[in-house]
């Protein structure tokens, strides 16, 4: 995993998300989840490319049901981008590169 | 100096990987370009029954990590990389990639394919709301729910019965009064407790504000409606071929794939295809393996051909 991705649970969502200065994209994902692996190479790069404009994080929903539910979660992979503690933008499944850059670069 | 390679090879499904093993035995320089992770669509399934040699079943990841490593280990190069499009260059073909581009001699292209819609009211809407298109991804959100599989083939008998696991009853509609599917999978819905069959029945709209509440359903030889309420709906109604990239390139049949012929050729020499993207693959991983072969073989004929 790039250093540039941070993994965040229920305990650190409030602090290392919802209070974050810069965006945040939040991978909800599972070791089970096949899709959750096609995606995760695009964060990987989006992570270098976007360093300086966003934060990226992965929370395993198998660990961390709480937020996942909270969040009303109920397919993997499903992206959300907070800023200001606030879901901007909600990315269900496996979407090509491109149209993730596109959906979150609005909020940047 | 930008290196040409002797094949590019788009996609590490089944179909990819098969013929990257051939063309790499054929020492062939073989590239294998993949957008995620190689697997395809078995990353979708968690355990294969049906895959000749072993009897007992395999796990789709060690299924998957086999073709891999065995790809590998003949000389094939596996990158991540998504091709945007594929034009021609005297005689030889430029892929054209988010990150660089790739000359090549001869191409394979073994893109597979990606879900069906129903296309109806709220799905779009509700898709990650309830509405989900992966059993093994999302299945795991439904425990003691009503949940609803729409679909009769292989895949939505198999995804209902694994959905079992978790859900209070199950619901799986099918549009005919007989399912596709395999015979063996059939047997153990209708074995299932917690599985009921509703026939001859589509699903007309989908509805909930916030998620999923209930399906509007039509029973079509009665044709009567009802509205049932639902928590979950996995829709498995089949594949569309992600063909898209090559529309303008290559002949493409009514259904959106690939034509080609017994050799795996597609409409333009020195291109072929493999697996779910063509019209030759009933979406099998064995079928996908035996079109990967035969394009492989039929490449590396026509580039001896070609004098290389």
């Amino acid at each position: 995993m790039s250093a540039n991705i941070i993994n965040v649970t229920d305990g650190d969502f409030e602090e290392s998300v919802l209070k974050s200065e810069k965006p945040v994209l939040v991978d909800f994902w599972a070791v089970w989840c096949g899709p959750c692996q096609i995606i995760a190479p695009i964060l990987e790069r989006l992570a270098d490319s976007h360093l300086d404009r966003m934060k990226i994080a992965k929370l395993n929903v198998d660990e961390n049901m709480g937020t996942a539910s909270k969040y009303g979660v109920m397919s993997i992979p499903t992206l959300l981008l907070f800023k200001g503690g606030e879901v901007k933008e909600t990315i269900v499944g496996v979407v090509p590169e491109n149209k993730i850059v596109e959906k979150i670069s609005k909020h940047l | 100096m930008i290196d040409k390679h002797d094949v590019v090879i788009i996609g590490a499904g089944p179909a990819g990987l098969a013929a990257a093993i051939y063309t790499g035995r054929a020492r062939l320089n073989t590239l294998v370009l993949e957008k995620g992770v190689p697997g395809g669509q078995i990353l979708q399934t968690d355990w294969i029954e049906n895959y000749p040699g072993f009897a007992d079943g395999i796990s789709s990841l060690d299924l998957i990590q086999a073709f891999r490593d065995q790809a590998q280990k003949f000389g094939a190069r596996i990158e991540t990389e998504e091709v945007t499009s594929i034009v021609e260059q005297d005689q030889t073909w430029l892929l054209k990639g988010t990150r660089k581009d790739y000359p090549t001699r001869a191409v394979i292209i073994a893109t597979g394919a990606g879900y069906r819609k129903l296309g109806v009211e709220g799905e779009e809407r509700l898709t990650g709301r309830g509405v989900s298109y992966c059993a093994t991804c999302d299945g795991a959100f439904f425990r003691d729910k009503r949940i609803a599989v729409v679909g009769g083939g292989d895949n939505a008998l198999k995804e209902a019965l694994f959905l079992t696991k978790f859900c209070a009853s199950l619901k799986l509609i099918h549009r005919r009064d007989r399912f596709r599917g395999e015979k063996i999978l059939q047997e153990r819905v209708f074995a299932n407790a917690k599985i009921e069959v509703l026939w001859d029945t589509i699903i007309e709209s989908i509805q909930g504000e916030d998620r999923l509440e209930s399906l509007q359903l039509r029973n079509v030889k009665e044709n009567s409606t009802q509205r049932l309420e639902m928590e979950g709906l996995f829709v498995s109604i089949g594949m569309n071929p992600n063909s898209e990239f090559v529309s303008d390139l290559v002949e493409l049949n009514e259904w959106k794939e690939i034509r080609v012929d017994s050799r795996m050729q597609t409409s333009r020499k020195g291109l072929f295809a493999a697996g779910d993207v063509t019209s030759a693959c009933p979406e099998q991983i064995a079928t996908a393996i035996g079109t990967g072969v035969s394009a492989a073989l039929a490449l590396t004929e026509y580039l001896d051909g070609m004098g290389h």
